[in-house]
């Protein structure tokens, strides 16, 4: 049976890389390894983990410096006899070993706006039709494992835009909110300054790591840029809109 | 606090094993080298290194702008560059790939950027970023210009209708050009991304279909954004090459 050499981080901020080697089969996954370790030579490892399906987002963590999920990476992507570092998540802060406080995105969730719903149509539903949306669907794709936000130079190299920059996994949800078909809400609500969005500059990061394929930067990001351009940066639609009163 | 923290700021630092630098470093090389040609060629040697070979001009001069009371020295390109520099500078596209390969933020994707205070598009100059909707209304301007230009190089004075290597590549340009500005992201946005129910009308409609096909060309951006750099300095070269008689341009006409 083959050995994986791996560098685990244990610990909190202070902690340091442990190495272990760990036998594996064919067909595990790394989450699988680090249970085998965390049964058989370090009881006491701290990982956050769930579905192992990749549909939970619970077991994020940095794997040979990208962040991923470890339940979506395959060991037979590795070379035979490399060494694999899993980290925490560095964007955020460690409770110990590879599980990290992610709460600034909870706190960050709570001021997003909600979707304000148009009343029923005469027959008392509310009807959506699929051309609409399915561009949403690729929204409600995401599983909140905040790969994206750890990624994100802006709030990765620079923590102390946390107060100002909502992250990619919100432009998402913006994204949701301001494109939805029935949504009432002002246009203010999601492209107006206050989440950050020109903190972005469009490196794609977020995209190149989603796990659910989200194409996070062109169907979301730029579109709300887009959106935000034609309600202040745009001569000729600020001209159409004083000429014929529409948006 | 010492050890992570350290690890994640300082410059350059990651744990990534693979070659990240390679990109970055690729695509900046490829951007400087395009930015120091066209400048040498259009604007530095301009009216001193010939553009036009026959029924050939080069699409750094499409339209040839040459009023009187500007002086020999001046390129006529300078009338013409602003507008692909500014559509180029500020696309989505480009913007991501100088931002990591000149700015280094970041260098590449969970690698440590030097900055140590990062405000992005938010303040000046980035904030002129959002001028690119303006970039793009003169781009789809020049999209008619360049395709006149192709045609004409398919006619030359006094003999007529002919072709040679020039107009194909003239031709294979303007289609590249056109490609990477119908597929750009405002252009997207404006034709049917900006709505929110696409099946309100015939009209929304017909723009969903067009805003599907254009999200087909978007995909490609990239490759349309270096396909069509790419073709435009070798049409130029190659224009140039032949109007100062180190190339001879196949063709089927007699006297050129």
């Amino acid at each position: 049976m083959p050995k994986a050499h791996l560098k685990v981080w244990r610990g909190d901020d202070s902690g340091q890389y442990v190495e272990y080697d760990v036998e594996y089969e064919e067909g595990m996954v790394v989450l699988d390894v680090v249970h085998r370790l965390q049964a058989t030579q370090a009881g006491d490892l701290a990982i956050r983990w769930n579905c192992k399906a990749g549909k939970c987002g619970s077991c994020s963590a940095e794997i040979n410096g990208k962040p991923k999920l470890q339940c979506m990476t395959r060991m037979g992507t590795f070379i035979d006899g490399e060494t694999i570092t899993i980290a925490p998540l560095k964007t955020f802060p460690i409770i110990r070993d590879l599980v990290t406080d992610v709460s600034w995105n909870y706190r960050v969730a709570e001021t997003m706006p909600e979707l304000k719903l148009s009343g029923p149509d005469a027959s008392g539903h509310r009807r959506m039709q699929q051309i609409d949306i399915d561009r949403e669907q690729e929204f409600r794709k995401c599983i909140e494992c905040y790969i994206c936000q750890d990624v994100c130079h802006v709030i990765r190299d620079h923590p102390e835009n946390q107060g100002n920059f909502a992250g990619p996994r919100f432009f998402v949800q913006l994204a949701n909110v301001a494109m939805h078909p029935l949504d009432q809400n002002p246009k203010s609500a999601t492209v107006a300054h206050g989440f950050g969005l020109d903190y972005c500059n469009i490196t794609k990061c977020c995209t190149d790591v989603c796990p659910e394929g989200i194409h996070i930067t062109d169907n979301a990001i730029i579109p709300l840029k887009e959106r935000r351009v034609d309600e202040y940066y745009d001569p000729i639609r600020a001209i159409g809109r004083k000429l014929f009163g529409k948006k | 606090m010492a050890q992570a923290t350290d690890i994640q700021r300082r410059y350059g630092k990651t744990q990534r094993v693979d070659r990240w630098w390679i990109e970055p470093a690729l695509f900046g090389g490829g951007l400087l080298a395009f930015v120091i040609y066209s400048t040498v060629s259009a604007l530095i040697l301009g009216n001193s290194w010939h553009f036009e070979a026959g029924p050939y001009l080069s699409p750094f001069f499409e339209p040839l702008i040459k009023p009187g009371w500007v002086p020999e020295w001046i390129s006529p390109a300078v009338f013409i560059l602003w507008a692909p520099l500014g559509f180029r500078t500020t696309c989505y596209y480009y913007r991501r790939t100088y931002y990591r390969s000149f700015f280094m933020s970041p260098p590449g994707c969970a690698v440590t950027e030097p900055a140590k205070s990062y405000s992005g598009e938010s303040k000046f100059p980035f904030i002129l970023q959002n001028a690119h909707r303006l970039f793009l209304y003169v781009a789809l301007v020049f999209i008619p210009i360049l395709w006149y230009g192709a045609l004409k190089a398919f006619w030359l004075d006094g003999e007529g209708l002919g072709v040679g290597v020039g107009s194909l590549i003239l031709t294979a340009n303007a289609f590249l050009l056109m490609m990477y500005t119908l597929s750009c992201h405002s252009l997207r946005h404006l034709i049917g991304g900006g709505l929110d129910c696409f099946s309100c009308s015939n009209y929304t409609r017909t723009r969903r279909k067009a805003w599907d096909i254009l999200s087909l060309a978007n995909e490609h951006h990239k490759g349309w954004a270096w396909a069509s750099l790419i073709s435009v300095g070798l049409a130029d070269l190659y224009v140039h090459l032949v109007a100062n008689g180190v190339l001879t341009d196949l063709n089927t006409w007699s006297n050129f």
